[in-house]
């Protein structure tokens, strides 16, 4: 036998869509998380209900890398209809465990095989008719065990974690483990490399949360009273997390009345429009979508900017065009909800780049709304939303909320009525409102998308127009020095510097420490909201070359970033660009970057 | 002499808007001024309401009535999502829309049932002229069958009825009156806005420009010669039962729900 391997693999899981599989891969992350061992998992599902090829991909490192890889070193072939195909996968000398009946035609010659009879277990040895489809898939969670030596204390956490509280779940589950870790024990002797050892130091006083969890209690921290949303794929999470959240935490506990208000709009257009309805009316509102539904809120977000109401916008960003691939990720969104609707509109673009981040800026886009008074865009995507990411807690919120330039009725009394919904008193682009209800003679004023004057009065005027479109961009301006800066980290002192943003960042470290390793290190530059910072033209100026990775065909923020600076420094930025709907592996900025970087001084 | 006050201790003054921009002799100007009245007269406070619309002729009208009142004028047939974001946001306002047949029957029907459906608790005000005016006359989707536009053409599609339309979806406050016919429509509008649910009201709001002449069934002449009151209409607010017990020789002074007093003696 070779060298062990321990603690360092990717197992991946191919099974059949709507077989209970998932459970079964959750029971296992779980299992290796609590051994102390940092995993990374990515779920990559079909656009289906029951039926289609679905895999899961299992990463675990001594270091905790938490982007893809694309090497596979354990293949549990659970799906007949793609088991010649998942083989492919499998680098050299890595272990494939297989239902017994596949065929071995054309197999090869360099992976170790479990042949496992599933199907005669799952019949034989499981009871319960009702869920053998789904107990099945536990018995290939204990023949993982058995080959890398997971403790069964261990599943059975996962089992109980994954049933918090139904006891009679947990035993079969953890029966039909046992099935599966017997059978191993009885028929093979160990073949292979891979090991998985305790660990202490990287998964103490983390969590295990998606990134729409996440925000979805960002969003009620941040003191959301009305959300409405419509489903999609990969961001009906967020709401259906809010409501789950809301019944434990806004459902008072005497009354039972519901202290927010979340509906389920006929579409993507109501969804957006209540939202900003509320919002005008005074509530912190939001609404959450994918790239199909911004494209159908795009007239509304106009009115949000114009008008000036704020909303907080949701975008758990998938592969388009049009439907795209409905259950893959992508940045592609990005320039498109920057600019969103006709007109002359700029947005406040939140782009969180882990799960604790889509907690904590799903919290503050309700700040920024309400000081800005504009339709602020978290963007996320179906990585960061949909998969499972190692996290630190979050952090209870320590400062109350900002609800902006908002004028009560002593505010009026104090001002004897005088003032105007769109004056720019402070000089700052940000101007005063005041909220429907507010029991003032001089409060109401009249909202529209039309055009309008200071004091809200409806103005075809050209020098009215332009005032106001200059004062919207001055405001954008006041926005855009007080959004959360990038992130910089120059301690290589290297003259090539990486700038990238969202769920990209899991791959630019990694790929950064194997840089590093090389002997050719990289500064990075993590945005981390739209418009850029002055910050990103700074770091260009320090560096010879700048490469903008990001998960889009088209280098969306690659063009913002040449647009934002002098013209000199244009040329020292480059770009790669990621857009095959599979999370950017370490990879995809290290090859490039090897090859490009690797001309001698 | 001094304004006659309501019972919230307002002139009729105070529920005026900017003026008009409409044509002169709009439906919609007739409406609004039956808007001003029944507000007036049902002593709404102004910083209670909440005026929304859409976009079109009949949308630009909540700028026209109740000036201290907050209004949203929104886009296109998406004012019932932002009644009901702000309904929901505050359920102390009393939401008053606005809307229009091409910005209700149209791209507006999807949110229209939706807010019926949802029982949306706002009025919703149809000011219904069969035509597109501000885009210079173009059939909208209640336009009836065989009416002819201005300039000669004739309709062959069947029209929308936003009232059938309602009332297949179970609305429980639906009605249908004419710009021209006051009487009607303030006692309406009171029920309307008195009405707990979705109340809509379609009325018949000719266009003077586009869509008032010979062959439009929605001209002045046409909804005069054409209108059948089924029902005299007034409106009587509901209140509770005042119930009074006392003894024989003795006086009561009973304090009535607008703030006025009565003073009883039994007689022995």
């Amino acid at each position: 036998m070779t060298q062990q391997i321990i603690n360092d693999l990717t197992i991946q899981a191919a099974t059949v869509n709507g077989s209970g599989s998932q459970t079964a891969n959750l029971v296992l992350t779980r299992a290796i998380f609590h051994m102390g061992i940092p995993v990374a998992p990515k779920n990559v599902f079909p656009s289906n209900i029951e039926g289609l090829p679905t895999w899961y991909q299992l990463r675990v490192t001594p270091e905790g890398h938490m982007a893809r890889s694309d090497k596979v070193d354990i293949l549990v072939a659970f799906n007949p209809g793609t088991w010649h195909q998942d083989l492919k996968t499998v680098r050299p000398g890595g272990v494939v465990i297989h239902e017994e009946v596949f065929s071995t035609a054309d197999v090869r010659s360099d992976v170790t095989y479990y042949p496992v009879p599933f199907a005669k277990l799952a019949k034989s040895k499981i009871q319960n008719d009702t869920l053998r489809k789904q107990l099945a898939n536990m018995i290939y969670v204990g023949v993982v065990a058995g080959v890398l030596g997971i403790p069964l204390e261990a599943l059975e956490h996962g089992v109980k974690r994954q049933f918090n509280s139904k006891p009679k779940a947990v035993q079969v589950n953890v029966e039909a483990i046992k099935v599966g870790h017997d059978y191993w024990q009885d028929n093979f002797s160990k073949k292979d490399p891979y090991r998985l050892e305790p660990m202490t130091g990287k998964v103490e006083g983390k969590v295990l949360v998606d990134g729409n969890q996440a925000a979805a209690l960002g969003a009620l921290m941040g003191g959301v009273t009305v959300a409405a949303w419509y489903p999609i794929t990969p961001s009906s999470s967020v709401c259906e997390n809010l409501i789950a959240y809301s019944e434990r935490f806004r459902t008072d506990p005497k009354t039972g009345e519901k202290l927010i208000s979340i509906v389920q709009a006929e579409d993507e257009l109501a969804a957006v429009g209540m939202a900003i309805g509320a919002g005008w009316a005074g509530a912190r509102a939001m609404t959450s979508t994918s790239g199909p539904g911004i494209s159908l809120m795009a007239e509304f977000v106009g009115l949000g900017y114009y008008a000036e109401v704020p909303v907080v916008i949701f975008d758990i960003q998938r592969i388009g065009p049009s439907t795209g691939l409905p259950t893959r990720t992508s940045h592609a969104d990005v320039a498109f909800a920057f600019n969103l609707s006709h007109g002359d509109t700029r947005h406040i673009v939140l782009l969180p780049g882990t799960v604790e981040e889509c907690y904590e800026f799903a919290r503050d886009a309700f700040d920024y709304a309400d000081r800005f008074q504009t339709p602020v865009f978290m963007l996320s995507d179906l990585d960061l939303g949909m998969n499972l990411w190692m996290t630190p807690e979050f952090k209870y919120p320590d400062k109350p909320f900002d609800r902006g330039k908002v004028l009560s009725k002593a505010d009026l009394e104090r001002l004897a009525g005088e003032w105007g919904r769109y004056r720019d008193v402070d000089g700052d682009g940000v101007t005063y409102r005041t909220l429907p209800g507010t029991d003032h003679p001089a409060a109401g004023y009249f909202t529209r998308g039309s055009g309008h004057d200071e004091f809200a009065r409806y103005t075809e005027g050209a020098e009215a127009y332009q005032r106001n479109m200059d004062r919207l961009a001055r405001k954008l301006e006041t926005a855009r020095h007080l959004l959360p800066a990038p992130v910089v980290d120059e301690s290589t002192g290297a003259s090539t510097g990486v700038i990238a943003f969202g769920s990209t960042h899991a791959a630019v470290v990694e790929a950064r420490e194997a840089l590093a390793a090389a002997g050719k290190p990289v500064d990075y530059l993590r945005l981390r909201a739209l418009p850029l910072s002055d910050e990103v033209a700074a770091f260009v100026s320090r560096h010879e070359r700048v490469y903008v990775v990001e998960q889009n065909r088209d280098g969306q923020v690659f063009d913002l970033v040449r647009l934002a600076l002098p013209s000199m420094l244009v040329d020292r930025v480059r770009s790669i660009r990621h857009y095959n709907g599979q999370p950017i592996p370490a990879a995809a900025i290290t090859e490039p970057l090897m090859q490009t970087e690797a001309v001698p001084a | 002499m001094s304004a006659t006050l309501n019972h919230v201790g307002l002139p009729r003054d105070a529920y005026k808007g900017a003026a008009t921009t409409l044509c002169a002799g709009c439906g919609h100007n007739s409406i609004t001024n039956h808007m001003i009245k029944a507000l007036y007269e049902l002593g709404i406070e102004p910083h209670r309401l909440a005026k929304m619309s859409g976009i079109g002729c009949s949308s630009k009208t909540p700028a026209y009535f109740v000036e201290a009142a907050h209004g949203f004028n929104g886009v296109h047939g998406r004012m019932p999502s932002l009644t009901t974001g702000a309904q929901l946001a505050n359920r102390q306002l009393i939401m008053l829309g606005v809307s229009g047949d091409g910005d209700t029957a149209s791209i507006g029907l999807g949110q229209f049932l939706h807010m019926i459906r949802r029982n949306v608790d706002c009025t919703y005000i149809i000011e219904d002229n069969g035509t597109y005016g501000l885009t210079k006359g173009q059939f909208s989707a209640t336009a009836d069958l065989g009416s002819v536009q201005k300039k000669g053409a004739v309709n062959t599609f069947q029209p929308i009825d936003p009232c059938a339309v309602a009332l297949t979806l179970g609305c429980s406050f639906v009605a249908r009156s004419f710009s021209g016919d006051g009487k009607q429509v303030v006692p309406l509008i009171k029920a309307a806005i008195a009405h707990r649910g979705t109340a809509i009201l379609d009325i018949i709001s000719p266009c003077v420009t586009f869509n008032d002449h010979d062959g439009s069934t929605k001209s002045y002449s046409w909804v005069k010669d054409h209108e059948e009151s089924i029902a005299d209409v007034s409106f009587i607010p509901f209140f509770e039962e005042v119930h009074v017990d006392y003894e024989p020789g003795t006086i009561r002074d009973v304090e009535l729900h607008d703030g006025s007093h009565i003073v009883l003696k039994k007689l022995g």
